[in-house]
């Protein structure tokens, strides 16, 4: 799994968080998005909703399958990626870029800090 | 221990990624569904159904036990003709939907691989029991299999494959020799556009992966593999059944639908309940659905209307074609005229959906 981030963080039902500053982004992995094959339809929050730590914040759906998106972090939407209305398929090819799904604006200061290293979530999935 | 086809070196070499159907490690794409998908409605796919089960009749008692076992009467079916037809039940469920055709001094028959062992118990049953006097022989894993569909397959592999394949007809078939090698081929298939089905011997498969994979594999070819996802989509669009989908043991075949495929003036296996069935109209039809919005309707998914659980669906995706969500659903017989507006309860969110013709796509004939 050459091409995933050591900088985010994971959970094992295969979110990336990337922190910046107070700042959560959060999407899925490579190896989630090559399960599910073709993205067709991702349901996001409306911004300012507030998101739980361990939380549903959404849904996706593939060709198939359909399955919910979870957040690690605790805090407020600020942003969505609006581009996934359209093109779907940018959780398939770009999943830690263009493919991102939301912001939450954190009040923890160590948000990720609970959540699997790139090491961990590799081990859980078997390589 | 997944049973693999000749071709598996090819799909593990072409980069597949490989999926357990029906106890078979099977392609489910190369690149993507979606890819995969409009390659074939553009131009072609080829894909490997070699798991499919290919079962040989000989004797004399075949006329006599086909008429038995399958829903269409094959007394009038000549050599060179295939026809699609179903086995029932003895309640006029479907045991399995097949292909059934006629050649020189055999017949054969095409099932799901999900049914060829059940297929195979239950002909050799109806054979015993009723005393006919013929040979079944399976040949599934001594043969090969692949579907090659897309509007420009049959220009393509005019010259290549044996027999006059641009003046065959739909659902004809010829058997042939190509380097002193058996190839029967088929102008069928399951995706909605022309193409061909060839069967070859299984020690055939690799030399052919061979000569052809290296073409396949440039992006700009005019056919490129093509795994079980696209198919599944291919033959939604169509709206073709799939065993398991719109069709079960307990499903019968004039609720999917399929009515152009039972003869009820003969006497076979399930024919008595069908007959019961047609008097007064299946309770629920296959109908095609378009939903609004993007998200899809799985199997199993409840249909409302005015409050009421009136239907389910059995098959649904997001179709690349047509970019709308789209299903098939069996629903109560009185909200099946076009333009039906139903509610689709996707795992709570209440989607608007309206009946529609099916197929949900037709190819533009040719030429």
């Amino acid at each position: 799994m050459a091409n995933l981030p050591a900088n985010y963080r994971y959970l094992e039902t295969h979110e990336w968080h990337r922190l910046d500053g107070d700042i959560v982004t959060i999407g899925i992995t490579q190896i989630a998005a090559d399960e599910l094959t073709d993205v067709t339809f991702v349901a996001l929050p409306k911004v300012g909703t507030k998101i739980e730590a361990n939380h549903k914040f959404g849904e996706i759906d593939s060709v198939k399958a359909n399955s919910d998106l979870y957040s690690g972090a605790s805090g407020t939407v600020i942003e969505i990626n609006h581009q996934l209305a359209d093109n779907p398929g940018l959780v398939n090819n770009d999943p830690y870029e263009a493919g991102w799904m939301i912001k939450l604006q954190v009040t923890d200061p160590n948000p990720l800090d609970k959540l699997l290293t790139s090491e961990q979530y590799q081990a859980k999935m078997g390589h | 221990m997944l049973k693999r086809t000749p071709f598996y070196d090819y799909h593990v070499s072409a980069g597949a990624k490989l999926v357990d159907f029906a106890g078979w490690e099977m392609p489910l794409h190369y690149r993507g569904i979606i890819d995969e998908h409009e390659q074939t409605r553009r131009s072609g796919s080829m894909f490997d159904v070699s798991h499919m089960g290919r079962l040989h009749f000989t004797g004399k008692d075949v006329v006599p036990f086909l008429n038995r076992v399958l829903t269409r009467n094959v007394s009038a079916q000549k050599v060179g003709q295939s026809r699609y037809s179903l086995v029932c039940n003895p309640s006029g469920g479907v045991m399995d939907d097949i292909i059934i055709s006629r050649d020189q001094k055999n017949w054969i028959m095409v099932c799901n691989a999900s049914n060829r062992e059940k297929i195979v118990k239950h002909l050799g049953d109806v054979r015993k029991t009723e005393s006919f006097d013929l040979d079944i022989a399976d040949q599934t894993e001594s043969t090969a299999m692949v579907a090659i569909q897309g509007p420009e397959v049959i220009e393509k592999l005019a010259d290549v494959l044996p027999g006059d394949v641009r003046s065959m007809k739909r659902y004809q078939f010829e058997t042939g020799s190509l380097m002193m090698t058996k190839f029967t081929v088929f102008r069928s298939g399951y995706t909605g556009e022309d193409g061909v089905e060839v069967i070859l011997p299984a020690r055939m498969a690799g030399m052919a992966m061979k000569m052809l994979g290296a073409k396949l594999d440039k992006p700009d070819a005019t056919i490129r593999p093509a795994g079980l996802g696209a198919r599944d989509t291919l033959r939604i669009e169509a709206g073709m059944p799939l065993y398991g989908h719109e069709l079960s043991e307990t499903i019968d075949p004039l609720s999917a639908g399929l009515e152009w495929a039972v003869d009820l003036t003969k006497n076979f296996i399930g024919v008595e309940p069908l007959r019961e069935i047609a008097k007064t109209g299946p309770k629920r039809k296959l109908v095609g659905l378009e939903l609004e919005g993007r998200r899809i309707a799985r199997q199993g998914t409840a249909l409302q209307a005015g409050g009421a659980v009136v239907g389910e669906v059995s098959s649904g995706t997001w179709s690349p074609t047509l970019q709308k969500s789209i299903a098939m659903a069996f629903v109560d017989s009185a909200l099946t005229a076009e333009e039906t507006a139903l509610i689709a309860d996707l795992k709570g969110t209440l989607t608007p959906a309206k009946v529609v013709k099916l197929p949900f796509y037709k190819r533009q004939p040719h030429g």
